[in-house]
């Protein structure tokens, strides 16, 4: 599991990539929630595209990343999860407290 | 409903063991010729079973897992996650969406998942002895190429 980011005119994307479960989410979410606190970005983009598997510790990190967000006023979206990811996304309901682009 | 193959594994409950294990899982499901997407199932019901032993089971100590992995015949591919731990005192309370008392890497979204990706979901505990969660899934026989 693997963390990198852009950020560019108030928008901060993060690229996770690799296998994101509970051994890997404390380490993801703290190097996130660092990165969040160093830009305080308008928008948040969360880019699943290299993620290849995530069961529900994916979800407890989308809630915190949304929950970081709502605390600064901006706004927080997953883009481009794949098969797998989607599947968890789609059977925990999220996408209806967070926005979810295909 | 009769044996056709098994395997059982015991491993410490430590989280780095949670990636093995589904991949174990994978591995020995991939004689029963699923579907990528039946793979990705399995391996994400196994991930969220073995997490929950591994988070909730043991608080003190790091105790130990089993999983026994079952291929029963109708192509029926059953696990059975076991600890030996402080059990669960209101299975149904634990089951419920969004209910957790793990951290905030945990998102209460363990059973619905495991209950969503499989045919089949059984959560047995005790108070002091432990769980054991056992799950089947019917792995549709693809047609011939």
């Amino acid at each position: 599991m693997k963390v990198t980011s852009s950020y560019q005119d108030g928008r901060l994307t993060l690229f996770l990539q690799g296998e994101l479960d509970h051994h890997q989410a404390a380490a993801a979410l703290k190097k996130i929630a660092r990165t969040v606190d160093d830009y305080l970005p308008q928008d948040c983009v969360v880019d699943m595209g290299g993620l290849t598997f995530m069961d529900s510790s994916g979800i407890a990190l989308i809630l915190k990343i949304s929950r970081l967000m709502d605390q600064s006023g901006g706004r927080a979206w997953v883009v481009n999860a794949k098969n797998q990811p989607l599947k968890v996304i789609d059977a925990s309901g999220i996408d209806r407290m967070i926005k979810v682009e295909v | 409903m009769k044996q056709l193959n098994y395997i059982k594994l015991e491993f410490p409950a430590r989280s780095v063991n949670e990636g093995f294990a589904r991949a174990a899982a994978a591995a020995f499901a991939a004689q029963m010729d699923p579907t990528m997407e039946e793979l990705g199932d399995i391996r994400t019901a196994v991930s969220e079973a073995v997490t929950n032993a591994i988070v909730h089971a043991y608080p003190d100590a790091v105790g130990l897992v089993q999983m026994r992995m079952r291929i029963l015949a109708g192509d029926v591919l059953e696990i059975m996650v076991r600890d030996k731990g402080r059990g669960i005192p209101d299975v149904a309370k634990a089951m419920e969406p969004m209910y957790s008392t793990g951290g905030e890497e945990r998102s209460g979204m363990g059973f619905t998942i495991m209950g969503s990706f499989m045919d089949g979901l059984r959560v047995r505990s005790a108070v002091d002895r432990g769980t054991t969660v056992t799950m089947r899934k019917r792995i549709r026989t693809k047609e011939p190429a």
